[in-house]
């Protein structure tokens, strides 16, 4: 790899340098006073890594590359300028593309090396095409559900988990065989194939709240399929900036599933909605109490701390500016108002936390389960907006309970506890939440814009 | 060949073991940029498409990594530009308390 000229040196301490960038670049976003300084880290890493990789000896011609980085750059700016609200799905997109390059390239390297490849090359070059045409077709399938242009309600059929992994199985038994008989070509299009289709299915049985879940998972597998990309290649800094990927996706998989209290195969197998469906109660036919706006301006400007609960409703219902105005409103009257964020609270991780910023809410009031969970017993009002099951205290105490054992947020510990909400309609894993049946829980019924909306009004109302 | 296999496999138990220590200390706050943060960087795959469509070895790579080349790009670009975009948005209470 590293021939003896002048350049090819020169190209190697250009990786060098823009691996040491790329793991400075994570290391920065540990706080976001340093984070934006990541950002410039890992831009001057890839430029740096690219700008060397034009210089290779063995480029003869730049037509194409010259067209595909320019064709690129017209889809990458779009691409970046999304709306906040449709972070979840562009960021599955952009895992899609990941993979796409990923597969193509192994492709391309497989026919070139083709039939005299060795064991581990082939080994690692399936490991490639195999991650890399699953998490294609599987990431398509998560953005299509995310933008809603496909059907979000998991589709389930009898038989579904064995269909999916012998489809598995006979790619990986294809693979195994082209280790060993790497001259028989025409087999690999079923290494490319087979995960193609499996990718498809795989997101399939999956809903909508278990986006966060399977987000996190592609993301994982983008980054194992370019690692084995630079085992291909004899790329240390591919192999690198692969596993930094692939580790982040793991451990940010690991938290959404611990949040949700289930386990990897639950979510990709489990098909949870449809599932716990039968097993919930019917709602039963308790009374709660309800509450106006202006009731609830009263209780929450009497308050001199207030915990905001945000869930998936909120971002739905795009009421995240309404309830900045409410956050404003409320300090300026001296409540002591902070945000508790579930981890699993939205359509991937820290969703709340992007949306609550752009709302310009500071984000040392946004705090996670465990920082906010031992405030509650001293809050006067917790305020729920479009979350439901990550507070039901039957996580808890009900050991009958589907979603026993998942860490909540207990707003049943604040003094008061507000909920506003459509209707009564259970949550997504159809679970009734007895915390709106507490005498001390108010039921705020309506859109949470509008209603936030209506509570802001009544205090400026009072004030003036 | 046998020694440059061991060798990646060292590297790649290293960077999985730097990239747990570091990606655990990042703040749940931010793990939507995160996610495309490492996004962008995991775009680095475009090196090895423009190597393959430089190389100009058959039709079928040039193909292949001309259309690598474009995802990954594009990846390389959008992540970059919407992480800068959110972490913008992140502001502590500090400076604008009234």
């Amino acid at each position: 790899m590293t021939a003896g000229t002048g350049t090819e040196q020169l190209i190697e301490v250009a990786y060098l340098v823009a691996t040491a960038l790329f793991i400075l670049s994570l290391k920065w976003m540990s706080s976001p006073a340093t984070a934006r300084r990541g950002v410039r880290a890992g831009e001057l890493g890839m430029l740096l890594a690219v700008g060397g990789t034009l210089l290779h000896h063995g480029i003869v011609d730049y037509k194409w590359i010259a067209v595909a980085l320019v064709l690129g750059v017209i889809i990458g700016v779009p691409l970046g300028r999304v709306q906040m609200t449709a972070v979840p799905q562009r960021t599955a997109l952009s895992h899609a593309f990941g993979a796409l390059c990923v597969t193509l390239v192994g492709t391309a390297e497989f026919y070139l090396r083709a039939p005299d490849v060795s064991r581990f090359m082939m080994a690692v070059l399936s490991a490639e095409v195999i991650l890399g045409s699953l998490t294609f077709t599987g990431s398509l399938m998560a953005a299509g559900k995310l933008q809603e242009v496909l059907p979000q309600r998991p589709i389930t059929y009898k038989g579904q988990n064995v269909v999916n992994l012998a489809l598995l199985a006979v790619a990986i038994g294809v693979a195994v065989y082209l280790v060993f008989r790497p001259e028989h070509t025409r087999l690999f299009p079923a290494i490319v194939g087979i995960p193609l289709v499996f990718g498809v299915l795989m997101i399939i049985p999956i809903g909508g709240a278990d986006m966060p879940t399977v987000i996190s998972l592609l993301n994982s597998y983008a980054g194992l399929s370019a690692a084995a990309m630079g085992f291909v290649l004899d790329s240390k800094l591919l192999i690198i900036a692969g596993a930094l990927d692939g580790a982040s996706g793991f451990i940010l998989s690991v938290n959404m599933s611990k949040a949700m209290n289930r386990s990897f195969s639950n979510v990709l197998f489990g098909a949870f909605g449809q599932e716990q469906a039968a097993g919930a109660s019917a709602p039963q036919a308790r009374s709660v109490r309800s509450a106006t706006p202006e009731e609830a301006a009263t209780i929450l400007a009497a308050a001199n701390k207030v915990v905001i609960v945000p869930g998936y409703g909120m971002a739905v219902a795009q009421a995240q500016h309404k309830v900045r105005e409410l956050y404003d409103a409320l300090t300026r009257r001296g409540v002591d108002v902070k945000f508790g964020i579930h981890p699993v609270a939205g359509r991937m991780p820290g969703h709340m936390n992007v949306l609550l910023a752009e709302a310009d809410i500071p984000y040392d009031k946004l705090l996670d389960m465990d920082e906010i969970n031992g405030d509650f017993p001293q809050t006067d009002v917790a305020l729920v907006i479009g979350a439901n099951d990550v507070t039901n205290p039957s996580a808890r105490n009900d050991a009958a309970s589907p979603i026993y054992g998942m860490p909540i947020l207990d707003v049943d510990r604040a003094r008061t506890v507000m909920v506003i909400k459509r209707s009564m309609a259970a949550g997504f894993a159809g679970i009734d939440n007895p915390v709106y049946y507490l005498d001390k829980t108010l039921m705020l019924f309506g859109d949470a814009r509008s209603f936030v909306g209506a509570i802001v009004r009544e205090l400026a109302g009072g004030q003036g | 060949m046998k020694l440059d296999l061991l060798t990646s496999l060292y590297v790649f138990m290293l960077g999985a073991f730097i990239g747990f220590e570091v990606i655990r200390r990042v703040s749940p706050l931010l793990h939507t940029p995160l996610m495309s943060l490492t996004n962008a960087l995991d775009a680095i795959a475009v090196i090895g498409a423009i190597i393959l469509v430089g190389e100009r070895k058959s039709a079928l790579s040039t193909v292949l990594g001309t259309i690598a080349i474009v995802a990954a790009t594009s990846n390389l670009v959008g992540g970059f530009v919407i992480t800068d975009r959110m972490l913008k948005m992140f502001r502590s209470s500090g400076p604008k308390k009234p």
